[in-house]
């Protein structure tokens, strides 16, 4: 059984659609990639698919489960995390507590323990400080453990934002233009980590990306978008030798 | 080991020895009855601050109706004070009382929680504000009172009767009056103490880190699994509750609340407001020290007091414009560079 | 036909509010921020109006002159100083909570400078009003005057944003501040003339108010001016008729409530109705709906 199914996704925003028709199947394990030219309505779909905007029409499957229209907290547990376009970290926390914060439905001691520092609230803390450190030796982020997220530099902090999705315990994470703002070499850093994610914690992964040396790098499959529609869709070097695709990206 | 203990416990063990200091000095007759006098609202101020900036600074909503719950605080434990006064004896009924006062407001906070909290920035603000008022004005308008036919509630003077042994809780604009004198020094102490180890413990565990996500990026907070509306209530609610004990504090201290109005209305909460920006946006310490000195230095300085109000306004916008003016914090930015090498420069050359 | 009185004098005051209303529609739609301090710009127009009539002897309409240059004055001043430097912020508390400094700041200015007993304002509306039916119905001057200045105000705002240039730019700011600055709009330009506009329409507000209610105190401009965001609120923020319709409606409201309900909850059931329009219909009668951007 196919990880995500979308079936028929539709929203449209002041009449206009913004992403129409939208289906789309991803097996398990699979790194996938969103790609298309700006306002073509990838971001919207990572929305549709987190519950943060609810679709008009269509049905969204996770492992079988129906997930469509649930708020974004449910959503998160039943096990899709992501990143955002416009990192969205909490800069006000450290590094250590960014990634504690997506340990918290996976540790649920109760209030009334962690005011009172009850055994519950001093095992599992312990527990969470632990994981936390394990996920921030995977980014190379152990080292500023303590500083404030938001005196990060840039793509330290993108690494942090996928290092607290994987925390959730996800089963789909999905990237939204990872790599941008990186340096060539900082992109190929990237491409390694996200490969050995997947390994590591399992997972299947749905990307939006505009680099296509990273595109073209790692994805096995590729959907394009292109003004809320589906242009193309299937194996990644079949998508980008297609016609109309090149005509997108390129222009008339 | 020292360092952690001291970093961790240190701001209590000052406050514990503020109190001995001030003890102390009363004892041997060294305090004026005056400054005697401003020692317990002192400590009120300071716990209805930290509850203030546990809404403002850990959860980002800025609540002007803080005084409201306070207020609510008050009423519910001088009332149950005064309805105990007979049967209960002074220590147990004052612990009740605050038991009462906290739940009152608790419940309030919760209620008032539903519905603001759907709202976003200054409309929550402007709500807060209605809420507090509408706290306010209705408990001046209320005359309430229990006699051998039960209890009755009037909002009308000239159908409030009463038999000759019935007892009045609420009497209008006139307020509660007769409730024992129970609040001292020593007792604010122990409360403010209670507060801010509730206050900390909650911030350093999973409910804390998850309120201050919701404040840094809701959209993050939820995408990360975090229940908003939840942490939101809770915390909401926590603040309300500790308002409330300061409220408890504060009818057990005045005995006689008439024209609530000068203690509860906006102006009020804007005085916490005070307190929490000057002690720091977030810094439950610092709205503790703000609330003492700003509370005891106009007081102390007579001459000043006319000018606190002003002085509080000025000193409110000041902290907004240095902290927070993109102008201001890129030229703060340039001047730290410009030292720094100044210094590492000055340093080489020695 | 004491009920048809109490309607007027209910419109009369719900013409104030909705003039204090345009004030703030107007600055939170093009600036996006709650101004704290406006209901006090009411106060201090009525202070400046009393101290150049009462104190100084001028003549009524150079009093309200003054102290309708003096409050435009001081919202463009209050703006460049206090708000303008905080625009951008990361934090949208910080201006909210400059904006209460600095209504408290207008307040306790002029407690030093007017102190705290009430001053007697002299209406500067001298006609008696007109009586009809025998006696049966008598409207105050004060009335019809502040309902046909409501009216007035109205329509030369309409007017203002509708044909002049300034006005356009209003609009192109309130809808995208990037947007209007590209277009060659001096951003900053056009919401200091917002300011000046709804502090001078405060002033006005102020020698209305005062007219119909004839004493100042420094806090006269704090519970208008709520009352006047709550209308604000009420018809759609951002909405000029829609602040229009919410002020009217919420003076009825509170002159019928104080008649027929209860004089001291008056104010309580205005701030109820405040809460429930936000939960029914937070964006008013008249607003538009906006999606937060992810």
């Amino acid at each position: 059984m196919a990880m995500l199914s979308v079936d028929h996704l539709s929203i449209s925003f002041g009449g206009l659609a913004a992403v129409y028709n939208f289906s789309m199947e991803i097996e398990k394990g699979a790194l996938y990639g969103l790609i298309g030219p700006n306002g073509a309505g990838k971001t919207t779909v990572f929305n549709l698919l987190t519950g943060v905007y609810q679709p008009k029409e269509g049905i969204i499957r996770l492992d079988g489960q129906d997930i469509t229209g649930l708020p974004p907290a449910r959503i998160s547990h039943a096990g899709i995390a992501r990143t955002f376009q416009n990192i969205r970290l909490f800069q006000g926390l450290s590094v250590i507590d960014n990634v504690k914060v997506g340990l918290h439905e996976s540790f649920p001691y109760g209030t009334l323990a962690g005011v009172l520092r009850l055994p519950s609230y001093r095992k599992q803390e312990k527990a969470i400080d632990d994981r936390a450190t394990e996920l921030l030796k995977i980014f190379d982020l152990d080292g500023q453990r303590d500083l404030l997220a938001a005196n990060l530099p840039y793509g330290a902090q993108r690494k942090l934002e996928i290092a607290r999705a994987i925390a959730t315990k996800p089963k789909l994470l999905l990237l939204d233009e990872p790599a941008a703002g990186m340096n060539p070499g900082e992109t190929t850093e990237l491409m390694n980590t996200i490969r050995l994610i997947r390994e590591e914690f399992d997972l299947t992964i749905l990307l939006i990306e505009h680099d296509m040396q990273l595109v073209s790098g790692i994805c096995e499959e590729l959907t394009v978008l292109n003004f809320g529609r589906m242009l193309a869709q299937g194996r990644t070097k079949d998508v980008l030798k297609d016609p109309e695709v090149i005509r997108a990206y390129l222009g008339e | 080991m020292l360092k952690t203990i001291g970093k961790k416990y240190g701001f209590y063990i000052v406050i514990v020895l503020f109190w001995l200091l001030m003890t102390l000095l009363g004892n041997a007759g060294m305090l004026t009855s005056h400054f005697s006098s401003l020692l317990v609202p002192m400590t009120y101020y300071a716990i209805a601050a930290v509850a203030l900036n546990l809404c403002v600074g850990i959860l980002g909503e800025l609540s002007i109706g803080h005084a409201g719950f306070m207020c609510i605080g008050a009423f519910s434990g001088a009332i149950f004070s005064l309805l105990t006064k007979e049967v209960l004896p002074g220590g147990l009924r004052f612990f009740l009382a605050f038991v009462v006062g906290i739940a009152f407001a608790a419940l309030f906070g919760f209620l008032i929680g539903i519905p603001v909290l759907r709202l976003k920035g200054d409309y929550l603000a402007i709500v807060t504000l209605a809420f507090g008022e509408i706290i306010k004005n209705v408990l001046q308008a209320v005359y309430l009172g229990v006699d051998a036919q039960g209890v009755h509630l009037s909002l009308d003077m000239t159908t409030f009767r009463m038999e000759p042994d019935g007892l009045t809780l609420i009497k209008g604009a006139q307020g509660v009056s007769g409730t024992p004198r129970n609040s001292s020094f020593t007792v604010g102490i122990i409360v403010l103490l209670l507060t801010l180890f509730l206050v900390h413990h909650l911030m350093d565990s999973r409910d804390g880190r998850a309120i201050m996500a919701i404040r840094d990026n809701r959209i993050a907070a939820e995408a990360t699994g975090i229940h908003v509306t939840r942490y939101k209530m809770l915390a909401f609610t926590i603040s309300a509750a500790i308002a409330g004990a300061a409220g408890v504090l504060f009818s057990h201290n005045v005995t006689t609340m008439t024209n609530i109005s000068n203690y509860f209305n906006y102006n009020a909460s804007i005085m916490l407001l005070v307190y929490v920006v000057l002690g720091g946006i977030g810094n439950i310490n610092g709205s503790v020290i703000a609330a003492m000195i700003l509370y005891l230095l106009p007081e102390l300085m007579r001459g000043l007091n006319r000018y606190r109000m002003l002085i509080y306004a000025i000193v409110l916008i000041l902290m907004m414009l240095v902290n927070w003016a993109p102008g201001v914090q890129e030229r703060r930015r340039r001047l730290k560079a410009f030292l720094k090498t100044r210094l590492t420069r000055a340093g080489k050359e020695a | 036909m004491s009920f048809l009185n109490y309607l007027i004098n209910g419109l009369s005051l719900g013409s104030v509010y909705a003039i204090i209303a345009l004030g703030y529609t107007m600055v939170y739609g093009i600036a996006k921020m709650l101004n704290f301090a406006h209901g006090d710009i009411i106060m201090v127009g009525s202070y400046l109006v009393y101290s150049s009539m009462t104190m100084a002897g001028l003549h009524p309409v150079l009093s309200i002159l003054i102290a309708v240059i003096g409050c435009m004055v001081l919202g463009v001043v209050t703006e460049r100083v206090a708000y303008r430097p905080l625009r951008g912020a990361s934090s949208s508390l910080a201006v909210l909570i400059t904006a209460i400094g600095v209504s408290y700041l207008l307040q306790n200015l002029s407690l030093l400078i007017f102190g705290a007993d009430p001053k007697a304002f002299t209406s500067v509306i001298t006609w008696k009003g007109i009586t009809l039916f025998d006696g049966a119905l008598q409207i105050r001057g004060t009335a019809i005057v502040t309902i046909l200045v409501g009216l007035v105000v109205l329509f030369g705002l309409q007017a203002f944003i509708r044909h002049t240039k300034s006005g356009q730019a209003m609009l192109a700011v309130a809808q995208d501040k990037g947007a209007a600055t590209l277009c060659g709009i001096d951003v900053n330009r056009t919401i200091a003339i917002t300011f000046a506009i709804g502090s001078s329409l405060a002033a006005v507000a102020g020698v209305l108010f005062c007219s119909t209610y004839p004493t100042i105190t420094p806090y006269i401009g704090a519970m208008p001016g709520i009352k006047a965001f709550v209308a604000a609120v009420f018809g759609g923020i951002g909405s000029i008729p829609g602040a229009m319709i919410g002020g009217l409606t919420l003076g009825v409201i509170e002159i019928l409530s104080r008649t027929y309900i209860s004089s001291q909850l008056s104010d309580a059931i205005v701030f109820a109705i405040l809460i429930v329009v936000l939960l029914v219909r937070p964006t008013g009668l008249l607003g538009k709906r906006v999606m937060e951007k992810v």
